[in-house]
């Protein structure tokens, strides 16, 4: 035993020391949280847009400030024909040319109805999206202003609605649960799987085989850290989104916990998995990066939703680890749902890493042999 | 034989890397034409010295004169007029033996003619007429040393550094290869060369001896051997390098 | 200028060489294409509904009956329990709640202003605004549909209402595939250029090769341009075939010059390559590389507007992105491909670009040391 803590120690400092692996254990997970908590958003903000105005009366004026006076839009552009609407596309300054017709005003007043046309640049199709729903709230608002206290009464389904789970809309409680899934992947696969594979590389695992430490104890040895290491990345990525996005923890902390280590076992197990297949470095940082970071990051939903992809996509993520340590955590963290919603996902995860670590064990002893 | 014209100069160099002083007041003179053997134990500072001599390493002070240029000012003008082998083997393993020295007589701005006359010729010498087209990671060791030479002077260089080239090689081949140091000298280009051989010290017209970062003895063979009162420079070199330790073969 | 081309054949032989970098080279563009373009989209399809109709009359059937018409909502459930409906949501299987109260059709026939409850699963900011504004909208169109079949207009009221039509130009119905492929095409290349050129420096660090070479006379700059050209080219080549897959495979429409993309897809590899090099100055091992190299990458894709757009960064980060060459490469190719834009309309980029790699390349050469 005191040797085993010797051994552990010394895989402590090999760590320690390397300031390379410091930055990605402790700066990566800082440069994500930042990079998607400010960075990656989707929220319009003062989007360019340009008006093509062929009225210009009262209520034009009236609709046209109240669109640039939303905060989403500003003005970019007075524009004098719809040839000009092509010109200003192009240059990608504008994202959308908002036309009112001819008479706008007249006609509101005696047909009843006018008509406001979008020419939003679906070359970016979120944004297009994003900007025909944000102008046609303001118009329906516009209308019912119009309307006055008068169609309040005839209106009569009123909805009112209420946002679960995340009732001021914040863009981070996407993320959190993916770059936590991430990172530890990252960590504990990624750099266990390397690790292990150089000392095999570079002919230091024969040393470490013949000491009197048992295979057993090696391999725990050299993951013990990782687990440790990413325990506490865990803590202070939670940290992190409690202060800085004010995500709390709504459900049970100690389940929350007792699933991370479960994940950070299975991502252990994958990295000694990957390490025993692996000849050499290259190859293990081959099979890491394609074979398991691409795929969590495409296909587990942490940034693209997995429904709208197509079928044979989705069939991929049913099989992902990370895509159903995902679902548990926003359930315990975001939703605040206690063992019974994740214990289906949770099973899962177990069988993984029984299988991974049952596997690698089968590859060392043939090795060995 | 040699004359006594040096080709490189070297005046009070001092290399320091932080507060280690890798090379410390180094003082001597290589003249045209002689094999120049450079001695010490691992870690005594020779590869940083030469490493000087050929440009790859700025001295932190002192003089150093290669074939009429200081290297401390102008080593990229050195680099034309000397050839270098390194210690640990550096030609491209996955290239054919052809195709280093194409790349190598090209690098050096030799005439496409040129080249393959010259690749011929070298392959003829070496005795290396069917590996012409094979991978250098298929070459055995020892062929790869002496292919590694005849690249470093290619392009008939004024001086050519050689940092242990005969690393692990077994007996014959070492003997081989310093038969090709001696047709080298003889075609007038300047050899320096490190080694802890004692057994090739012997072979070298003057030795220095470096101990620590200091130059602690330097003089021909004999002179050196008869000064201390040996029969072998292995004998000198235990008494003065490394006073009470075994040498590090 | 010979010292380069010898230069440049000792890459390319080593590269085919290579069993697997010879495989690779052509591989990557393919995968790339077929996994990522389809993969990245953010339509949303449907959205899954709940229904709690406590009131079953004519009149909230035919509520309901507007919102399993429209394509956009499925109604997964209709249930009596609140309870059930929030299990629902929690186990994902629903993201809205739709509540009818008790009395919903006698009030409304009466002219009483009925509330009806909406939940939404908000963890996904933007799906959820999007899924409220079109259920609004529902109700809203319900409301307007009672009033204009004469039900309860009080007298003095006209009903004036502004009507909004949209289209979308460059992408008629929003293919995400091609707002993707001009995107993937740029990671491609800078995927390529950058892992590529950055391992095969450190790589002869490791190894020792660049001893030999440091030792002879060939310039720095003769050194470095002779390891961007044959990765500049590479690079070019992959373009080429992602583009051809791109067309033939996703029907993406080229509206733009293919000479301008490839112009600009040149100029942004440069700067591409110029920093892969300086970054392998200070890399001594491949793995050391790969690890900054995949976190360079990671930023500068999430950050050139790929997934979202670029106007919903913060100030700062749009400051970053001055000199990130993968948000110039990103615009311009989208602007090529799908708008069609000419080198007037993209001459400021084009001209950033063309800093960008002037100066990464000058500190690759500065960097690279003959001499320590």
């Amino acid at each position: 035993m005191k040797r085993f803590l010797g051994f552990v120690r010394k895989e402590f400092l090999h760590i320690f020391r390397d300031p390379l692996t410091m930055i990605i254990i402790f700066g990566i997970p800082a440069v994500q949280i930042l990079l998607f908590g400010f960075v990656v958003s989707t929220d319009l903000k003062e989007t360019k847009v340009a008006f093509l105005d062929l009225s210009k009366d009262e209520i034009t004026r009236t609709l046209s400030g109240k669109i640039c006076s939303s905060g989403f839009f500003e003005l970019g552009a007075d524009l004098t024909g719809y040839h000009e609407a092509e010109h200003v596309l192009r240059k990608n300054k504008i994202k959308a040319v908002i036309v009112f017709e001819k008479d706008f005003g007249r006609r509101l007043i005696s047909d009843g109805t006018a008509s406001v046309h979008i020419i939003a640049d679906g070359s970016e199709p979120n944004m297009a999206t994003l900007i025909t729903s944000h102008i046609s709230a303001i118009i329906a608002d516009y209308n019912r202003e119009l309307a006055g206290a008068g169609l309040q009464q005839v209106l009569l389904v009123q909805p009112e609605v209420r946002m679960f789970y995340n009732p001021t809309l914040k863009g981070q409680f996407m993320f959190v649960p993916g770059v936590i899934t991430l990172i530890m992947l990252l960590i504990c696969a990624l750099m266990t799987s390397i690790t292990i594979t150089r000392e095999k590389e570079f002919g230091t695992m024969e040393v470490l085989l013949v000491s009197p430490l048992r295979p057993a104890q090696i391999i725990l040895g050299k993951v013990l850290p990782y687990f440790i290491l990413s325990f506490v990345d865990v803590i202070l990525i939670l940290l992190l989104s409690w202060f800085v996005f004010e995500l709390p923890v709504k459900g049970s902390l100690a389940l929350l916990l007792a699933e991370l280590m479960l994940y950070i076992l299975m991502s252990l197990s994958l990295g000694i998995l990957i390490s025993t297949v692996a000849k050499n470095m290259q190859q293990a940082i081959f099979i890491s990066l394609v074979g398991m970071m691409l795929p969590t990051v495409l296909l587990s939903g942490f940034i693209i939703p997995v429904e709208s992809m197509p079928m044979p996509y989705q069939w991929v993520s049913k099989i992902l680890p990370p895509a159903y340590f995902i679902t548990i955590i926003k359930n315990i963290m975001i939703k605040g749902t206690g063992f019974l919603y994740v214990w289906k996902e949770t099973l899962f995860l177990l069988v993984f890493t029984l299988a991974a670590i049952g596997l690698s064990i089968r590859n060392f002893k043939i090795r060995l042999q | 034989m040699t004359s006594r014209e040096p080709v490189i100069t070297v005046q009070n160099l001092v290399k320091r890397f932080g507060s280690f002083v890798a090379n410390d007041n180094l003082n001597f003179e290589v003249y045209a034409g002689e094999i120049f053997g450079f001695l010490g134990a691992n870690g005594a500072g020779k590869t940083t010295a030469l490493r000087i001599l050929s440009g790859l390493s700025a001295p932190t002070s002192g003089k150093v004169m290669v074939a009429g240029v200081d290297a401390g000012r102008n080593p990229e003008r050195i680099k034309r007029n000397i050839g270098y082998m390194c210690q640990r083997f550096s030609l491209y393993e996955d290239l054919t033996v052809t195709e280093n020295i194409t790349l190598y007589g090209g690098i050096y701005g030799m005439k496409r003619n040129e080249i393959r006359g010259k690749t011929a010729a070298l392959l003829e010498r070496l005795q290396f007429g069917a590996y012409g087209n094979t991978l250098i990671s298929a070459l055995p060791l020892g062929l790869r040393q002496k292919l590694a030479f005849a690249v470093a002077v290619l392009h008939q260089p004024k001086i050519v550094f050689l940092d242990e080239p005969t690393g692990g090689v077994d007996p014959i081949t070492r003997r081989q290869f310093w038969e090709m140091i001696y047709e080298t000298a003889a075609g007038g280009i300047t050899v320096f060369v490190t080694t802890h051989y004692m057994d090739e010290a012997e072979y070298c017209d003057r030795v220095s001896i470096m101990s620590e970062g200091k130059i602690v003895a330097l003089d021909t063979p004999a002179a050196l051997k008869k000064q201390y009162g040996v029969s072998s420079v292995e004998e000198v070199f235990v008494k003065i390098a490394r006073p009470g330790q075994q040498l590090i073969p | 200028m010979k010292v380069i081309l010898y230069l440049i054949r000792k890459e390319f032989l080593q590269i085919f060489r290579d069993r697997f970098l010879g495989k690779a080279i052509f591989a990557v563009p393919v995968v790339q294409m077929l996994l990522l373009v389809p993969a990245v989209t953010f339509e949303i399809r449907h959205v899954n509904l709940c229904v709690i109709d406590r009131d079953m009359t004519p009149a909230s059937r035919e509520l309901t009956g507007q919102l399993e018409g429209s394509s956009f909502f499925r109604i997964t459930r209709k249930t009596f329990s609140e309870e059930e409906a929030r299990t629902m949501m929690h186990r994902n299987r629903c993201d809205l709640i739709l509540q009818i109260p008790e009395g919903f059709g006698r009030n409304i026939a009466r002219g009483i202003p009925v509330p009806v409850q909406v939940g939404v699963n908000a963890i996904n900011a933007s799906n959820a605004q999007l899924s409220w504004g079109y259920l609004n909208g529902v109700i809203q169109n319900y409301n307007l549909n009672r009033l204009k079949k004469g039900a309860g207009m009080p007298a003095g009221v006209q009903l004036q209402q502004v009507s909004l039509s949209n289209r979308y130009w460059y992408n008629e119905m929003l293919n995400y595939r091609h707002y993707m492929m001009p995107g993937v095409l740029g990671i491609l290349v800078l995927a390529i250029g950058f892992i590529l050129a950055g391992l095969n420096l450190v790589k002869e660090k490791e190894s020792g090769t660049i001893e030999q070479i440091n030792v002879t006379p060939v310039k720095k700059y003769q050194f470095i341009l002779g390891k961007m050209t044959p990765f500049l080219l590479i690079g070019l080549v992959d373009l080429a075939i992602g583009l051809t897959i791109g067309i033939f495979t996703f029907g993406v429409p080229f509206q733009g010059s293919i000479l301008l993309l490839f112009l600009s897809s040149a100029v942004f590899l440069v700067g591409v390559l110029g920093l892969a090099l300086f970054m392998s100055t200070f890399a001594r091992t491949q793995q050391q590389f790969m690890f900054t190299g995949f976190f360079f990458i990671i930023v500068f894709v999430l950050m050139s507007g790929i997934f979202t757009p670029l106007e919903s960064m913060p100030l700062w980060a749009q400051k970053i992105d001055l000199v990130n060459p993968m948000a110039y490469i990103m615009r311009i190719n989208r602007m090529i491909m799908l708008k069609g834009s000419g080198f007037h309309d993209l001459r400021n980029d084009l001209l950033a670009l063309v800093l960008i790699a002037t100066a990464f390349t000058t500190l690759a050469v500065w960097r690279y040391r003959k001499t320590a």
